[in-house]
């Protein structure tokens, strides 16, 4: 009954502190576009409430360099209004879900001047504590090659085929010495065997290993053989 | 015998931290109070030290990317020739050792060579320590790599 008790309370504390946590809104960091492309720019938000009915969306853009912020879009009441005066008229689309939490963007034909930071702003009622969140928004004539992206690549295709090559090494062995590949190399490397016991190793990785499987190859064949 | 193998160990091992120094010190091109490349370009001014990330060309990240690569392979071969002491057959050859020597000596050398091309021409700028340690451990590490292939274990 105490143990019930205690873990009841805790629940309930665990809980009921989290209720007054406060929205969390997620956008990206930093956004890369090519000149005269569109981009989405994606707001989120994370809320303990049900998604309300008046749930609003709010984006504003600063450009680099300047202090003042133009607010470009707003979602409330259902309704989206886009803007019609500002640098970005006729310009902007909501794409968003916001039964979804999904309040994103659409910023179409995009020029060096839009160039900067771009705020989000979502509140849920009666969620509205909330910090917003900005991404910054750099236009490119040609996108850059994100740092690490070759050097993985040349990195991963060369060990790729290291572990390719002695994998199919050792393929090869195993099925030559299991006898089935029947190359006409395998005549070749019967002479070059008993050539060879009158020197001494020419191949020397190969030697012990390949006892090795000679060994284990008859250990097999007289274990078949006590099982028949 | 064994005067020759620990030399040989040493040489080995020397190459091994020439690499390790080239590939993590980021002094390829120093210039004033500027040093870059090849994973940071870093400034003195101002009584500060000012680091940002090395630019992302291409031909950079190649550079990156052959050194990484040499550095393991080094290090591979080391691990090669340590097993390939003890399970060799008397009298055989460290071919496998002399294999990733030799192919890490060819990475360096296409390290090296990229950097040296494609590096900005600047008046004030010129080549650090790590480039020079980079064209260092290229010969050193060919010639290691051909040791290797002549060596034989003793019966």
């Amino acid at each position: 009954m105490l143990t019930f008790v205690a873990l009841a309370s805790v629940l309930l504390l665990g809980i009921v502190p989290e209720q007054t946590e406060g929205i969390a809104i997620y956008t990206g960091w930093e956004r890369h576009a090519l000149l005269g492309s569109d981009i989405r720019l994606s707001c989120s938000f994370f809320s303990w409430r049900m998604t309300s009915e008046d749930v609003t969306f709010s984006w504003t853009y600063r450009p680099d360099g300047s202090r003042d912020s133009i607010s470009i879009f707003h979602y409330g009441g259902g309704v989206a209004y886009v803007d019609n005066k500002g640098p970005f008229r006729d310009r902007v689309e909501f794409v968003g879900n916001p039964s979804r939490r999904d309040g994103s963007i659409l910023i179409k034909n995009l020029d060096y001047n839009d160039n900067g930071t771009f705020t989000c702003d979502a509140k849920n009622p009666p969620d509205i504590v909330g910090r917003p969140s900005s991404v910054r928004l750099l236009v490119f004539e040609k996108v850059p090659i994100q740092a690490g992206v070759i050097t993985g690549a040349i990195i991963g295709v060369v060990l790729g085929l290291l572990v390719l090559i002695v994998v199919i090494y050792y393929l090869m062995r195993f099925l030559v010495a299991r006898r089935v590949f029947s190359l006409s190399v395998s005549k070749h490397g019967k002479k070059k065997k008993e050539g060879s016991q009158a020197r001494q190793g020419p191949v020397p990785p190969a030697d012990p290993t390949k006892v090795k499987a000679a060994a284990s190859e008859k250990k097999k064949q007289e274990s078949r053989k006590d099982k028949k | 015998m064994l005067l020759i193998l620990l030399g040989v160990l040493i040489m080995h091992l020397v190459i091994l931290i020439l690499l390790i120094v080239s590939t993590a010190a980021s002094a390829w091109s120093v210039g004033g109070d500027m040093s870059t490349d090849l994973w940071y370009n870093c400034m003195t001014s101002n009584g500060g030290y000012h680091c940002k990330p090395a630019s992302s060309e291409d031909w950079i990240q190649a550079v990156q990317a052959l050194m990484i690569l040499s550095l393991l392979f080094c290090f591979f071969s080391l691990i090669v020739f340590v097993f390939q002491l003890f399970k060799l057959v008397k009298g055989g050859r460290f071919f496998f050792t002399a294999i990733f020597q030799i192919l890490a000596s060819v990475f360096v050398m296409c390290a090296a060579i990229i950097y040296t091309v494609m590096s900005p021409d600047d008046g004030s700028v010129k080549f650090g320590y790590a480039y020079v340690l980079a064209w260092v451990a290229f010969p050193l590490s060919l010639i290691s790599g051909f040791i290797y292939i002549v060596l034989r274990k003793k019966e």
